[in-house]
């Protein structure tokens, strides 16, 4: 049971919120402009990283917002979250 | 026999509270306070359990959580307990027991031949053969299996309650030994908030056995002073049988609380999100190996002072005691004081000179140094040991007469928490042992736990530790100084991993290791012969520490025996992980009490109360209840289903909707953000206009679907499937949030909020109107696919007109608590028409007819609206997620499956759903699929079955013959068609 | 290879047991070898095994970066079946089945493959429909499969709750019989003994730092054990498939997350099959030790921890206690995690890649185990002939582009 630091609420058990995989991965402007194989990327393939990790979870069973989280995917410490556009806050 | 091995004075026991029990059939006493283990020892029972593989009589060794061979039966029934350690089981009144292994009793176990096989049944036996045939595995596991387990699983549901709750607290105090109390309270005196748990039903820990002085007091006066003191304080919590078993991320640890007798509850969880843990939970003392060392009779030294000092028992009558370290003359002295004789103390060191040997000599105890235990001798008992130089030329010197041998190899602090916390151990070679290395989590280790040793250093320590706690959350600590006990002069331990080999009988004998499951030094060796040499193989291999006492007994020497084996120290072979739990733990204590009724919380509409009224049986969706149908007496789900599906056509149905996800998209964006995940073009709705939407995921496969209406410009409302509404909700948020948040829309879920009522049928209009409705309800001011605000039975209400069953038909949107009143007044005004409930499984005839979807039934992630013939209702002008993807080539092959319907050849038969299409007669596996039956009814109104399903090619194939088979083989010969059985023009609905 | 049987257990008791050989070399790695399989566990062995017993390759090594069978393949329920949705899937699934019926004689080593039988509890009518459809499908494809009523699973076993009144009553259930569980480690060291018997070189401690790659060719691979040259290298990684891809640049579909399981403490035969359910999210068999083995759902983030939340422990508990009532009072001894590489089709990936003489095999998630034979065997196909075998065609990474996607995630098959 992770302890997550919502930026709104504050730290909470994980079984609070919800997760959303990888952060940063933007729907591309113009989707026809992509070869099949570039849309698979944004579609399907992922860094996947061991280590640091940027993610993002959502505050489900609170005010349901989403919002960044810097974790290590070994230690599963969590250096950081952040609103969607803002500011990062360490737990 | 009444208790004989019982010391007339002493111990903690209450001798004015006696208690009788029954140990395989046989009624015994003993006294609260007791141990099911103290008392039986105290009754004389020597022979408490079967080993697992050689069924070799053993005893009692521990008097804790290491405990690995006194595994009991208690109970039965529902009532019963597998496998529970009789040094755990407190005493109580009544309480039934037995020994879980031994055929035909614990005392003559003909099991016993495996012991004589015992080369043949060496570690890994079981991979080298069994494999002469096909099936002789298969015939070989069932006598395998029929000798494996230990205990019996209860009959019947667990009778006990449970429950968990959660803490917090500053600082976590795990155990109430001298460390654990000196922590708790330099934590409490600074002003922390701390938990203080331990699992024994009075706290003290070692202290509880122990004849030292504290502060200048006897051990237990001072016991009695810091537990009255902790008690005392509010910020204090103590909890009694408690044990922290699990030790998570984010220092969240998982703990249990058993034997509860305060409440209806049986047993607790706790989980306790602590700021700061403090690790006091003690040491385990080692075994020592050498030949028959499981005799019953062979115990750990300190189990043996724990039997006389803290339970008055004294377990035998002449004790020898076998040790490489100080701590096991306590034993000795223990045993000469409570009035037994001590043969000899062996002790493998040349050189002994600490403050407990002295006292031991003083007492009259003969100490034989540089000498050891070469083996045990006797038959269902120990009766003698022989004693050999320690180093050994493999001659045994003398025989020593004794029923009792206490055993000290030194003692492995309790990494387990710290381990399970993701901290590494090391191995300090003085005193030998694993110690916690450096925290990851906000935990510190404090006492023996800590490989701390000495009483007057785990009192320092544990104040240090709760001081030191309290001052990383920012309490100041006060100035009070640590208890403190007499220094003692301690000699130093002399690893001893094995004794020489002797020759004659001892060399043949066994020599365990892990006791429970019997492995052996010779499994170790034949293990690394054959190359398993991680230290995980060979466990694995030969099953040491897999026990019931998770390898507390056996594992270290384990580890040394391999790196001797090896020619490697200890730290090279490494450490084993340790995973929770750290003693087992009740399934029903995990589960908490959201079993059984609360195992998920149940969903009901509020017109449940008029459907169980009206006999419905019910079908779970998603978390929700649904009428399933609404039979009459004497009708199954066929007739009646057939009944209320042309009593609908044929006039009036009426039908709970509620479940439907409603979700209000409303803002200035809110169309260009409905643009962005429906297929269809919502700019082209006018306000007032309802429309059929599909949503896809980004994949281009149907993801949900529903009606969406708009309310006004800025504002619709959007209805989604009942298993999809929480999912629709959480999508939309996710875009919005993460990719588009410079739109302005705002959603809100409505789905409880509002009920919906459908009505369908010709004559719903005409109950609309019985009903009061102050709208104009003529085709041409309310038409197919509008909404409109009206007031009904004088109740506000939103009026749909749409149709999920193609006939002329409208949705009641009504206040919640309105649903009952509302529903109960339509069925008033439509009884003149015949008005007939209907349940969900109407609901999907009456769609099939018409050919419409369910998402979920006839979807399965895989499906695309191009294969269900949507491309009207899928916008060319405007991109929206999903699209793309049914650009990509798979998604515009040919022969993809499409939306088809299905005829019974023999217009009969109604296929059964899930049947797979073929094409010929000749099944000669692997067939082609060509693709499957998701809905299949028989049509009342259409007076013959219909059937609905995805096909490759499908649309190009309507009117061919195929083969529809199911899955118990019947075979059923349909005609492809299109997918609409009924008004196909759509003129009903527009009525 | 020393063979093993009943009688040679006498003998060498007889002899005290001090003469059994080593069941595998401890190879030191070559400067060279003709194929190398990163990843020693049970897949990665097998693959190794049949490149050697059925390609006749023989200059081939497996590297592991810890010791053998230390990742999934020993942290897994060891549930074997094959009743998958798709055609695809199950042939594959099937194939697998099969050598799994002859591996301990073809091996020489008894993995304990009990064909016990594997339920799959419908507890919906839609998962009922599921049900109807996979079974239909799978038997149609050759694979043994019925569905059967809640009184059958009653009467099949007793201790099961099938109260109409449940939360989530059973309706029915998949069942086939020719499923089962087997012994995971054993698996590991056959695999390794019949490969080393062959002449592959099994390295252990050897972790993979880097792979070269020279004109879109792999070339050879750095480890912590030195380079080794070779032109063909299986990526049979699991849950760090995508940590190992990333040295060739290659990004997969995949995301690792951690996947928990435990064990009870032994009792006496009380379950002899084996019972998953997807809406009660979990599933069940009892080892020959008598201990019941258990997996819990999958935890929600990523995660090569080897460990997961609690939380997640205590939901399969509920689970397992509503289907067994008479679990309730007993024991977990023992909880662990694995890390598994889950497809967005809940699928593997197996084949070739961008990059040539690179191959991979991942994606399993949370079901590969029982694949290990079939895995081992379509890999070492694709290695030996640069192409892939015609199970495992339709599996390979250009299905994310292509959109050919085999989604088993619909099916009730996709817990594991």
């Amino acid at each position: 049971m992770l302890l997550i630091e919502c930026p709104w609420c504050g730290p909470r058990d994980e079984s609070e919120f919800a997760y959303g995989g990888e952060a940063d991965i933007s729907r591309p402007i113009d989707p026809d402009a992509l070869s099949d194989a570039e849309w698979a990327d944004y579609l399907f393939m992922r860094s996947n990283r061991k280590g640091e990790n940027r993610e993002i979870w959502n505050h489900q069973h609170g005010c349901r917002r989403w919002f960044v989280v810097e974790r290590d995917t070994v230690s599963y410490a969590i250096r950081a979250t952040f609103p969607m556009d803002g500011e990062g806050r360490s737990p | 026999m009444s208790q004989a091995f019982r010391l007339p004075v002493g111990g903690r026991i209450r001798r004015d509270e006696p208690l009788e029990f029954t140990f395989n059939g046989r009624t015994l006493s003993g006294f609260a306070g007791d141990t099911l283990a103290s008392a039986l020892l105290a009754n004389g029972c020597r022979v408490v359990g079967r080993s697992f593989k050689y069924h070799r009589p053993r005893g009692i060794m521990a008097a804790g959580a290491e405990e690995p061979n006194a595994i009991v039966q208690v109970g039965r029934g529902q009532h019963a307990e597998p496998n529970l350690k009789a040094t755990q089981v407190e005493l109580q009144a009544g309480l039934e027991a037995r020994s879980v292994r031994g055929w035909p009793s614990v005392n003559f176990d003909l099991g016993r031949i495996n012991d004589r096989l015992g080369g043949v049944l060496a570690a890994g036996f079981y991979y080298k053969t069994f494999m002469s045939s096909a099936g002789s595995w298969h015939r070989s596991e069932r006598f395998i299996r029929r000798a494996a387990g230990l205990g019996w699983a209860p009959t019947g549901s667990d009778p006990d309650r449970y429950e968990s709750r959660n803490a917090h607290c500053d600082v976590l105090v795990v155990g109430a030994g001298p460390a654990g109390l000196s922590a708790a309270r330099s934590a409490a005196l600074a002003g922390a908030r701390v938990l203080l748990v331990d699992d024994q039903p009075e706290l003290g820990g070692a202290l509880l056995a122990c004849r030292d002085t504290i502060d200048r007091m006897p051990a237990k006066d001072w016991l009695a002073a810091q537990a009255a003191f902790l008690e005392a304080q509010p910020r204090v919590r103590v909890l009694r049988r408690c044990t922290a078993f699990g030790y998570h991320d984010h220092n969240f640890l998982s703990l249990v609380q058993h034997d509860l007798t305060d409440h209806a509850v049986v047993q607790r969880l706790w989980r306790v999100r602590a700021k700061q843990v403090v690790l006091a939970q003690g040491a385990f003392e080692r075994s020592l190996v050498f030949p028959n060392n499981d005799l019953p009779g062979v115990m750990l030294a300190s189990a043996v002072s724990t039997y006389i000092r803290r339970y008055a028992v004294r377990p035998g009558c002449q004790l020898v005691v076998f040790t490489n370290n100080d701590s096991g003359y306590q034993a000795a002295i223990d045993w000469l004081e409570a009035g037994g004789q001590v043969e000899a103390i062996v002790d493998c060191r040349d050189d002994v000179r600490g403050d407990l040997p002295r006292t031991a000599q003083s007492m009259g105890a003969r100490i034989l140094t540089g000498t050891v235990v070469a083996g045990a001798r006797g038959r269902s008992g120990l009766r003698s040991v022989e004693v050999a130089p320690a180093a050994g030329s493999g001659v045994a010197r003398q025989k020593l007469q004794c029923d009792v041998l206490a055993m000290s190899g030194g003692w492995n602090p309790a990494v387990h928490l710290h381990s399970q916390s993701g901290g590494r151990n090391q191995w300090q070679p003085e005193p030998a042992c694993f110690t916690p290395g450096n925290p990851v989590q906000a935990a510190v280790s404090a006492g023996a736990c800590n490989g701390v040793f000495g009483l007057r250093e785990c009192l320092a320590q544990g104040h240090q530790a709760g001081q030191e706690a309290a001052r990383r959350w920012g309490f100041e600590p006060a100035f009070d100084e640590a208890s403190e006990a007499p220094a003692m002069q301690s000699g130093a331990l002399m690893p001893l991993w094995r004794v020489p080999e002797m020759r004659g009988r001892l060399a043949a004998s066994k020599q365990f290791i892990d006791y429970q499951n019997d492995t052996t030094l010779s499994d170790l060796r034949l293990a690394l012969r054959e190359g398993f040499e991680h230290i995980e193989h060979i466990k694995r291999y030969t099953a040491l520490g897999f026990g019931t006492d998770q390898g507390k007994m056996g594992n270290i020497n384990g580890m040394a025996l391999v790196a001797e084996g090896l020619g490697k120290t200890i730290p090279e072979v490494g450490t084993t992980t340790f995973r929770p739990p750290f003693t087992p733990v009740r399934f029903g204590a995990c589960a908490g009490g959201d079993v059984g009724d609360l195992y998920e919380p149940v969903r009901k509409t509020p017109l449940h109360e008029w459907q169980v009224e009206n006999g419905a049986p019910f079908e779970v969706v998603g978390q929700w209840l649904r009428a399933h149908y609404y039979p009459h007496e004497g009708e199954d789900l066929e007739t009646a289903v057939c009944r209320e599906c042309l009593a609908t056509r044929a006039s009036v149905g009426i039908m709970d909707a509620s479940t439907l996800g409603k979700i209000d998209v409303s803002g200035p964006d809110a169309e260009t953000f409905l643009e962005r995940l429906y297929t269809h073009d919502i700019a082209r709705m006018s306000v007032g206009r309802c429309a059929y939407g599909v949503m896809l995921g980004e994949d281009g496969m149907v993801m949900d679907d529903g009606v969406m209406a708009r309310l006004g410009p800025e504002r619709f409302y959007v209805t989604t499937t009942t298993g999809g509404a929480a999912n629709v909700l959480s999508w939309m948020e996710l875009w919005l949030q993460t990719e588009w948040p410079d739109l302005q829309v705002r959603l809100t879920s409505l789905t409880e909020t509002w009920s919906t009522i459908a009505l369908a049928g010709p004559n719903s209009r005409q109950v609309l109107r019985a009903m009061g409705c102050d709208v104009d309800l003529e085709p041409e001011a309310f038409p197919f696919m509008t909404t409109r605000t009206a007031r009904l039975e004088n109740e506000p209400v939103r009026l749909f007109r749409i149709s999920f069953s193609g006939e002329l038909a409208y949705e009641i949107n009504v206040r919640s608590d309105r649903a009952d009143f509302m529903w109960r007044r339509a069925m008033a005004a439509g009884a003149a028409f015949g008005i007939t409930p209907y349940g969900t499984e109407t609901m999907h005839v009456l769609r099939a007819e018409k050919g419409f979807i369910i998402v979920g039934q006839d979807t399965d992630g895989s499906v695309t609206p191009v294969d269900l013939g949507m491309n009207w209702m899928m916008s060319k002008s405007k991109d929206y997620i999903g699209r793309r993807s049914l650009a990509r080539p798979d998604c515009v092959r040919p022969g993809r499956k499409q939306w088809v319907g299905f005829r019974s050849l023999d217009d009969r038969t109604v296929v059964r759903e899930g049947s797979q299409l073929v094409q010929g007669d000749t099944l000669e596996p692997p067939v082609p699929l060509l693709g499957h039956v998701s809905s299949s009814y028989f049509s009342a109104c259409l007076g013959y079955p219909i059937a609905l399903g995805l096909l490759n090619d499908g649309k190009r194939r309507h009117g061919e013959e195929l083969l529809a088979v199911d899955a118990g083989g019947g075979r059923t010969r349909v005609r492809v068609v299109a997918p609409v059985f009924y008004d196909p023009e759509g003129e009903r609905q527009h009525a | 290879m020393e063979k093993y049987s009943a009688l040679k257990l006498i003998r060498h008791a007889l002899g005290s047991n001090r003469k059994w050989p080593r069941a595998w070399r401890k190879a030191e790695p070559a400067a060279r070898y003709d194929a190398v399989v990163v990843g020693g566990g049970g897949h990665g062995l097998a693959t190794a095994y049949y490149l050697a017993s059925r390609h006749g390759m023989r200059n081939i090594a497996v590297l592991e970066k810890g010791w053998i069978g230390s990742g999934n393949t020993g942290r897994n329920t060891t549930i074997v079946r094959s009743n998958y949705l798709w055609t695809e899937a199950s042939l594959l699934y099937e194939k697998s089945l099969q050598l799994w019926e002859g591996l301990s004689r073809e091996l020489n080593y008894n993995v304990m493959f009990s064909q016990r039988g594997v339920y799959n509890l419908g507890h919906t009518l839609q998962e009922m429909r599921d049900i109807e459809r996979r079974v239909a499908a799978n038997r149609l494809n050759g694979i043994d499969a019925e569905v059967v009523a809640a009184e059958q699973i009653k009467a099949a076993i007793p201790i099961i709750n099938t109260s109409r009144h449940a939360r989530y009553p059973i309706l029915g259930a998949s069942l086939q019989r020719r499923a089962g569980v087997a012994r995971h480690d054993a698996v590991a060291w056959a695999f390794a003994r019949a490969a080393d018997a062959l002449g592959v070189d099994i390295i252990e401690q050897c972790e993979v730092r880097g792979i070269d790659c020279q004109g879109g060719r792999v070339v050879g691979l750095q480890t912590s054990r030195g380079p080794i040259a070779t032109g063909r290298v299986g990526l049979v990684a699991a849950g760090h498939a995508s940590v190992v891809a990333a040295m060739a640049g290659l990004r997969l579909p995949l995301e690792s997350h951690p996947l928990q399981a435990f064990v009870s403490e032994p009792l006496r035969p009380l379950l002899d099959t084996v019972v998953m359910s997807n809406a009660v999210h979990g599933y069940v068999s009892q080892s020959d030790k008598g201990e019941l083995v258990i997996g819990a759902g999958i935890d929600a983030y990523n995660g090569y921890g080897q460990r997961g939340s609690f939380h997640t422990i205590e939901h399969a508990m509920q689970a397992m206690v509503e289907l067994f009532p008479c679990f309730s009072r007993v024991r977990m001894l023992r909880l662990w995690g694995g890390i598994v590489d889950v497809s967005p089709d809940a699928c593997p990936i197996i084949g070739t890649t961008p990059v040539r003489g690179l191959y991979l095999n991942c994606g399993w998630g949370t079901g590969g185990f029982k694949a290990t034979p079939g895995s081992g065997w379509v890999l070492a196909h694709t290695m030996a002939h640069d192409a892939p075998h015609e199970l495992n065609a339709p599996f390979g990474l250009d299905r994310f582009s292509t959109g050919a996607l085999i989604d088993e995630h619909g099916a009730a098959a996709v817990a594991h």
